[in-house]
């Protein structure tokens, strides 16, 4: 018995040690444990819901989907197949034949590679049948979008195939998956995309598939996308765009009574069926690219221009609601407003009042300079220390949505400027600053920066006689309510009976033969507008025009920013008050106007801008 | 004479026999969930392997029967022809083996393929019975033992130019049982210290280990150099001392040669990855699959044909050599703990069967048969949970393969017959 000892203890020492290393491997955590849904076993197959639909805010739809076909092949189950029925079916030649199937080799043997993408859906009907014969090739079914109207690329947006960057921000998404990227597309992606669904898939070593893991218990089924309501008018959106053809700037156009935009336009736009289908990223590149045009860049919303002439309206409220000016006060304007000794501090005017007293209403009607200028200063220097006074206005003008994102649901946004004492105080040292240094901001030029959308808001809450609802593009999502803060009113620092006089001369501005829009004025419409032409440092004035109509109840207020388009009254006041029009009797009558607006191209000013740019580089 | 035969199954040890059902089993539940998926009816399938060992399986039977039935004395009687016999069959591989996966190790008629090397297991194991049965045989003597290495190399060359080499170790083994049988203790710790070399070499490479070596021998002879008492044996010993490690060094670098020339590259792939050294991912590719599908079962296993890794053949090998990674995972650690438990009760069964034998005969085919059982678990069973480099040998019982079934089941039962003769043993 001795001698067996050694042998009995070895084996139950080997057997211990077995134990103990299996105990390791499979009871304690350790390196070679991976979770079941990572492991090379099973596969997870999605299904994909179909993507909402979006319609415009009378059920015009705007982007549907449709089905697209691409030809599959696995490499290593084409078997005995007709390759010359095959490529006279699917219309190619032998070498291109034999071209992609060794680029599909090359990527895998095993895994499917496309064959050919997006064959007609005629052609798809007749493959489909015959598909059979062809060991290793199938047809799988893709989902495109589709824009039957080709209308409002900028507010609809496109959806791209998810990369790398947004699969570390979010992982819900796989490589290739279709996610929004720009536009209602990507602010309401989650609405539109729905959830996926899931099936776990087991498989084997070489990738084929043996069956559902096990029988479909961690399985989800897939959450359709909903469909999408905007507040867009798909008719007034078409026509804004037709007026804007040959032309840059933005049209915003929002209903005062719910912040509704009703039209959202940039210019130059594209067509959104560019974003789809074979060409797409070649497409995508020309309009990325594009830094002269800047297609993909919303300038309704993005784009912030110094507001001009319509700004004067704030400044005049602000000196209402400030008690420094009221009904009666009036200044005397020659030709410009003297603020300081010297000969430079010297603003023109170009109201023409030839010395004659201006009161507000008349001050806005002719856009006078100087009354607005004066107001500026005092309702400044009202206040003990100019830093007091300056902030003081630009509370009051916040309060118009201004110098801050607007907070919608819009993918993009810029908050423009509204300085403050203290922006001053960094500009000029040891706070040596009045009121006089920067007087420009009482006409909207100097530091003040606005978006199109911005300036509808500031005509919208006018219109409202003192606040406005935050513009927003969702109307309705099926069985979802839009959200409450799009409901609620946000007041303005300015007392409400302030606006009625400020109305007044809005009013005069299209109505009165000396009003600055007199030359819009639109029979049987009690439009209020301003016009506004900003000067900027790339070129010509910018043209602008600010509206709402009509008078009594207003159901559109309107803001058209025409890049360096001369005055305010030369193509931004027609266009608004035709888009006003539009949108009110649903048809125009002046046809010579609208005749010349559609037509009318500022592409030479743009080129001899890029020209004397070009030429400046050339200097440096 | 004839009340044996009337009664074959009288003495016989039913633990041993229970134990060997209770492996067929479990192995061949094994086999049909590693292979049962591969085919495509639903229905049982005869022509698949899960069938085919069902039916190597009911072959057993009618040579449990005929070995039970043979006279005990008979083995003893044949033990040289039996050895014969199977040093021709794997004489015979050179001239009308079938060459699979790199190795002559089969022969092959009409679909069926026989393993010699599984045979000639049992048939060695009886011959060094016999030979070291015999009264005027010592281990203690030179001779004697040269005898007995002979022996056991012969069929482990033979092999071993298969290549096999996994089975070829197994024959090794026997010289456990030498040890057992009165081999001077001494054999065994140069076994072990060149295994420890062996490894040293590989580990830390030639030219440290030599200098290392040569280190220790110097400080060993300088003690004995200077500590007075040991002068004596200083001066009886030193030549001895340098010649042992002149042999070491021989060794070693021996050692690196065969690694570097002799052996393949899968082979130093191998240790190279028992040695924690890097290897290509083709190398470790089979050892971590192994791993990954045993740690995938967790405790208590995903039950039965529930093994994804199993049912989607992600284990090369898997019906055979790695048979254990589909019982890690389809019955989780309790699966595989009740199996090692099962074999180290078998094998110390064996051990106490082969010690209550009278007759030398028969203790040292038991201890002949409790080695072979002991290598296959040790080196299967490590290899798998990646303890033991790759060495392809099966899993007793349980890997897929007639020859080895038929081989342990002849190996097992010889030894079983012995036992129920013990008592009209000397």
């Amino acid at each position: 018995m001795n001698k067996s000892k050694p042998f009995y203890i070895t084996v139950i020492l080997i057997g211990f040690l077995f134990i103990l290393r299996l105990f390791y491997l499979q009871v304690l955590d350790n390196k070679y444990s991976i979770s079941i849904i990572r492991g090379a076993t099973v596969k997870p197959v999605y299904e994909y819901p179909e993507r909402g639909y979006i319609y415009d805010r009378n059920g015009v739809l705007l982007v549907a989907n449709q089905s697209s076909y691409d030809v599959m092949v696995v490499p290593r189950e084409v078997k005995n197949i007709d390759t010359l029925e095959l490529c006279s079916l699917l219309k190619i030649d032998t070498s291109y034949f034999n071209r992609q199937l060794k680029r599909a080799k090359a990527y895998s043997r095993a895994k499917p590679s496309t064959f050919i993408r997006q064959i007609s859906k005629s052609d798809f009907a007749y493959l489909q049948e015959k598909m059979y014969k062809f060991s290793g090739f199938y047809i799988q079914r893709r989902s495109l979008r589709k824009y039957p109207i080709s209308t409002a690329a900028n507010v609809v947006g496109y959806i791209s195939e998810v990369n790398n960057s947004i699969l570390k921000k979010n992982p819900y998404y796989q490589l290739g998956e279709l996610i929004g990227t720009a536009g209602v597309e990507k602010t309401y992606e989650k609405t539109l995309r729905g959830v996926k669904g899931v099936k776990y898939i087991q498989r084997d070593i070489l990738n084929r598939e043996i069956g559902s893991y096990k029988n479909g218990k961690y399985d989800t089924i897939s959450i359709s996308g909903k469909d999408i309501t905007l507040t867009i008018d798909s008719k007034l959106q078409e026509y804004g765009e037709q007026l804007m053809k040959n032309k840059r700037g933005g049209i915003v156009a929002i209903e005062p009574s719910s912040g509704e935009i009703l039209a959202l336009i940039s210019s130059p736009t594209y067509n959104p069926n560019l974003m789809i289908g074979r060409e797409r990223s070649k497409n995508f590149n020309k309009l990325y690219l594009d830094s002269i045009n800047k297609p993909l860049f919303d300038r309704g919303l993005q784009a912030m221009y110094p507001p001009g002439s319509p700004f004067k309206v704030i400044t005049a409220l602000i000196g209402l609601q400030e008690g420094i000016i009221n009904l009666n006060s009036s200044v005397k304007c020659y030709g410009g407003y003297r603020y300081g000794k010297r000969s430079r501090a010297f603003m023109k005017c170009h109201c023409r009042t030839m010395g004659s007293p201006v009161r507000l209403n008349k001050a806005i009607y002719r856009s006078c300079n100087s009354y607005f200028a004066d107001a500026y200063v005092k309702s400044i220097n009202k206040f003990k220390n100019a830093e007091k006074g300056m902030d003081a206005w630009s509370k009051h003008a916040k309060s118009f949505g201004l110098g801050d994102y607007l907070h919608n649901d819009l993918s993009v946004g810029q908050p423009g400027l509204i300085p403050t004492a203290d922006f001053y105080n960094k500009y000029y040292q040891n706070n040596r600053w009045r009121a006089t240094y920067h007087i420009s901001n009482s006409i909207g030029q100097g530091e003040i920066l606005t978006t199109p959308i911005q300036l509808a808001n500031i005509a919208a809450t006018i219109a409202n006689r003192g606040f406005y609802y935050t513009p927003h593009i969702v109307k309705k999502i099926k069985d979802k309510k839009i959200a409450e803060k799009f409901k609620t009113p946000n007041h303005t620092t300015i007392d409400k009976k302030h606006f009625e006089p400020v109305i007044e001369g809005l009013f005069q501005v299209v109505e009165n033969p000396r009003g600055t829009a007199h030359w819009s004025k639109v029979k049987g419409i009690e439009i209020c507008g301003k016009t506004g032409t900003s000067e900027n440092p790339h070129g010509q004035d910018h043209s602008i025009f600010m509206a709402f109509a009509p008078k009594k109840k207003p159901k559109i207020a309107i803001a058209v920013y025409i890049e360096n388009g001369y005055w305010g009254s030369t193509w931004a006041g027609p266009i608004s008050t035709l888009m006003i029009e539009k949108y009110l009797n649903k048809e125009t009558y002046r046809f010579a106007l609208e005749k010349r607006m559609l037509e009318g191209s500022l592409e030479e000013e743009y080129k001899r801008q890029l020209k004397h740019l070009e030429e400046e580089k050339d200097k440096k | 004479m004839r009340n044996d035969r009337q009664h074959i199954f009288k003495e016989i040890d039913w633990l041993l026999v229970a134990m060997y059902v209770v492996f067929l089993g479990l192995g061949w539940m094994a086999i049909y969930s590693v292979t049962s998926h591969t085919q495509n009816s639903e229905s049982f399938e005869m022509a698949s392997q899960y069938g085919k060992q069902l039916i190597w399986i009911g072959i057993n039977i009618p040579i449990i029967l005929v070995v039970l039935m043979v006279d005990s004395k008979f083995y003893e009687r044949y033990a040289s022809v039996f050895y014969l016999i199977g040093l021709l069959l794997l004489l015979g591989l050179f001239l009308l083996g079938k060459n699979i996966n790199g190795a002559t190790s089969w022969y092959s008629f009409g679909g069926i393929t026989l393993q010699p090397s599984e045979l000639a297991k049992t048939t060695t194991a009886l011959a060094i019975a016999k030979l070291l049965n015999d009264r005027l045989f010592s281990l203690k003597n030179f001779g004697n033992q040269q005898q007995a290495f002979l022996l056991l190399l012969i069929p482990s060359m033979l092999i071993l130019l298969q290549p096999d080499a996994g089975s070829a170790l197994v024959f090794f083994s026997f010289f456990l049982l030498l040890y057992r049988e009165g081999l001077p203790t001494y054999y065994i710790l140069v076994g072990i210290f060149m295994a420890i070399l062996f490894l040293a070499t590989l580990i830390i490479g030639q030219l440290y280990l030599i200098i290392s070596t040569g280190i220790l021998t110097g400080l060993l002879l300088l003690y004995f150099r200077f500590y007075k008492k040991r002068k004596k044996l200083f001066k009886k010993h030193w030549l001895k001392v340098l010649l042992i490690y002149l042999s070491t060094i021989v060794f070693i670098l021996s050692v690196q040669f065969i690694f570097e020339n002799v052996l393949k590259q899968h082979h130093r792939n191998r240790f190279n990855l028992i040695l924690g050294k890097e290897v290509n991912a083709d190398a470790s590719y089979n050892k971590k699959q192994a791993l990954i599908s045993i740690a995938s079962g967790g405790l208590s296993g995903k039950g039965f044909l529930q093994g994804d890794r199993t049912q989607g053949s992600f284990i090369p090998e898997q019906e055979t050599d790695y048979i254990f990674t589909s019982i890690g995972e389809e019955w989780g650690f309790l699966g595989t703990s009740v199996v090692v438990v099962l074999f180290v009760i078998f094998i110390l069964r064996i051990i106490t069967i082969a010690e209550r034998q009278k007759s030398k005969f028969s203790r040292v085919y038991g201890y002949g048969v409790a080695v072979i059982f002991f290598t296959h678990f040790v080196i299967n069973i490590g290899m798998v949970i990646g303890i033991v480099p790759t060495i392809g040998i099966p899993l007793p019982f349980f890997s897929y393969g007639g020859s080895s079934l038929i081989g342990f089941t002849t190996l097992l039962f010889i030894l079983i017959k012995l036992d129920t003769n013990r008592k009209n043993e000397l």
